[in-house]
């Protein structure tokens, strides 16, 4: 995984609450076996007139001009602001692969469902929480935003706003690290707890 | 000290604790086809094994046609589909995995099979990359949905890294009205906290009502969790659980059962435990559920009115409201009960089970389906409760009552398969979701009961069983 450190550009406004899984990534592109190149069809029934499917070209369909992320000042955008609880249904990982691929390093938003909330850091998206008085303000301001996660901070013209962020995730992001080799140093407790649990419980052997 | 459930069932899964998380060891992982493709093959880029074959078991659902599919995979006319499944089919046997495959008569949806099937017992710890995986919970275990990286992480080491969640008890008291089902529980308490209502905390149903519930009622109360939420859902073992799990294939026999039983009976919140939140609700008071927008909390009893943007007084909310009209195109103001619609589907992890096709059955019987209705769809959750359903004769009931009747699947609760709506078109659903486009791309989604499901049927519009 990408190390992460400091961003700053400008942030597109998806002024919603409630944006789903399904609308970040509709089903039919869920078929796919692969992790990447969703980022074309992120938000597809809101980014496109027509209805998309595997394997078109995506550079040929008719836009949403009305759509944000159509609109030229919002372009090569890597961080997403949005309201409430952003990420709300499906689990699907597909929806972090296609706000990651599509360029977005960063959301922000006054709330997140929960495992999208999760799937974000496993894939070096950083999600972050600010009141809706502070997301009134990110809505409203034009220029560049920066985000430094060392510091726990949005900066954006001479403001600053303070974020939390849980201390083993911040130190995985910051330093790409793998999940699972990190867990697998830990093989023996594994191995010693099962020992005892199936001794424990022997119908879950 | 006194424990809730929750805190009981974390306590025991607890390999290694950090300050902040836990590595949380993981009895069981269901495996469906959508969301592990890419973590077997992030297994073998990285030439990991799987930890304990024997804590996986896998389904294939999301994918599958619900028509005649004799032919086995070849039956499946989408490529990409039909790639999606033969994947899974490849992974199970390059890995070593126990799966159930598309064909088996125990095939259906993951979260139908695994209590079926006995995968799924009380004090689990019990993960699936499907948010639906609330659903288990209903048995007094811990379960919860996950994406497709932590499926890999599961595979690899057994176990997860988790942070605690807060305890939210949802009390529900009192004898439900007649026709009015676990589905309208789950609808009006989403109705009441909203769909971030839950989010952080892990739920536990109580109270009287709950208590009355048959195990596959609290099936789809917990399974709607989620739609609150929660990735947890719970209720507390009792009798009804028990008689529920003795004898199934995966089950313990013998004094293997008798210890299980004995562990069990333990399962449940300790007198005097703290809940960070306690909601109480009367069950006098749900009347059966209608969803009028596109989110499961846009709800209203069957005979009330869609709402009106310019009543409401916080403006998210009222910009919520208009989207939604706007998208589902129906008007602020209009009774529920007078709004016409094109098809019917009965089925999903929420409502697939067998009293749900029972209770829609003695709705439709000796009934028939509206001139103006499409397609009235009937999807059993497994090829187990089919073959139920037929040895009672629901099939004959619901064929004569001009409904299809289906292999086991998915279907049209998220319409990955050929089972979806067409532009435009209006349906009474009995799944979990009515996100724009969810089951199908400018279609209209309403969230019922199977006994709504089946009377608007046979009504042509949302009605109430007559």
């Amino acid at each position: 995984m990408e190390k992460f450190t400091t961003i700053t550009s400008i942030a597109a406004p998806l002024d919603r609450a409630n944006i789903d899984t399904d609308a970040i990534i509709p089903k039919q592109f869920l078929k796919s076996i692969k992790r990447s190149g969703f980022g074309p069809n992120l938000f597809d029934e809101w980014r496109y007139l027509d209805h998309g499917e595997v394997g078109m070209d995506n550079t040929k369909r008719p836009l949403n001009t009305d759509f944000v992320l159509n609109k030229a000042q919002y372009q090569g955008a890597k961080i997403l602001l949005a309201r409430e609880n952003f990420g709300c249904g499906s689990s699907r990982e597909h929806a972090p692969w296609a706000l990651e691929d599509y360029g977005f390093k960063v959301i922000i938003a006054p709330s997140f469902a929960d495992i999208f909330y999760n799937n974000c850091f496993k894939n070096g998206i950083l999600p972050i929480v600010q009141d809706n008085s502070i997301m009134d303000k990110l809505f409203t301001f034009e220029g560049e935003i920066t985000i430094d996660l060392e510091s726990q901070s949005v900066h954006a013209n001479d403001e600053s706003y303070a974020f939390e962020v849980d201390t083993e995730r911040k130190r995985r992001l910051i330093n790409g690290l793998d999940d699972i080799g990190l867990t697998l140093q830990y093989a023996d407790d594994i191995k010693s707890f099962e020992t005892t649990y199936f001794k424990k419980y022997p119908w879950l052997n | 000290m006194a424990q809730t459930l929750y805190d009981k069932l974390m306590a025991e899964h607890v390999v290694r604790e950090e300050a902040t998380t836990s590595l949380i060891y993981i009895d069981r992982q269901l495996i469906h086809e959508v969301t592990s493709p890419q973590a077997f093959e992030g297994l073998e880029i990285a030439g990991r094994k799987p930890w304990r074959l024997d804590a996986n078991l896998a389904v294939p659902d999301h994918n599958v046609p619900t028509t005649e599919r004799s032919a086995g995979v070849s039956s499946i006319k989408d490529p990409i589909s039909k790639l999606q499944i033969e994947t899974l089919d490849k992974n199970c046997s390059d890995f070593g995995i126990n799966e159930i495959t598309m064909n088996d008569i125990r095939q259906g949806i993951v979260h139908v099979v695994g209590p079926e099937q006995g995968a799924t017992l009380p004090g689990m710890s019990i993960v699936c990359g499907d948010s639906h995986t609330s659903t288990h919970g209903a048995l007094g275990a811990l379960a919860f949905g996950i994406g497709t990286s932590e499926v890999e992480h599961v595979l690899a080491t057994g176990c997860l890294w988790q942070s605690k969640s807060k305890n939210l008890k949802i009390e529900v008291n009192g004898k439900l009205n007649k026709f009015v089902s676990a589905k309208d529980v789950a609808l009006y308490i989403i109705g009441q906290i909203g769909t971030a209502g839950g989010t952080g905390f892990a739920i536990e149903f109580a109270g009287t009502t709950i208590q009355e519930l048959s195990v596959e009622g609290r099936m789809t109360l917990c399974n709607m969790a989620i739609e609150a939420g929660a990735r947890v859902g719970m209720v507390a073992v009792d009798d009804k659980t028990l008689d529920y799990v003795k004898g199934r294939p995966m089950a313990p026999t013998g004094d293997e059962w008798n210890k299980a039983v004995e562990y069990w009976n333990t399962l449940h919140s300790d007198e005097g435990a703290h809940f960070d939140q306690v909601i109480s609700i009367n069950a006098d008071d749900i009347k059966p559920q209608v969803t009028w927008g596109t989110s499961p909390e846009m709800v209203i009893g069957v005979d009330g009115n869609v709402p009106d943007p310019d009543k409401e007084t916080d403006p998210v909310k009222a910009e919520s409201i208009r989207n939604a009209l706007n998208y589902i195109h129906l008007k602020a103001n209009t009774p529920i009960n007078t709004v016409n619609i094109d098809k019917v589907f009965i089925g999903s992890c929420t409502n697939s089970r067998i009293e749900d096709l029972r209770v829609a059955a003695i709705v439709a019987k000796g009934k028939h389906i509206a001139d103006n209705i499409k397609l009235a769809l009937v999807v059993p959750g497994s090829g187990l409760i089919k073959k139920q359903a037929e040895d009672e004769g629901l099939d004959k009931i619901f064929t004569d009552a001009g409904f299809e009747w289906r292999e086991a699947g998915c279907s049209m609760c998220l319409a990955m398969n050929a089972d979806k709506l067409e532009v435009g078109e209006r349906c009474a659903s009995t799944s979990n979701r009515n996100f724009e486009g969810r089951q199908g791309q400018g279609s209209f989604t309403h969230l019922v009961s199977p006994a709504i499901a089946a009377s608007s049927a046979i009504a042509g519009h949302f009605s109430e069983v007559k």
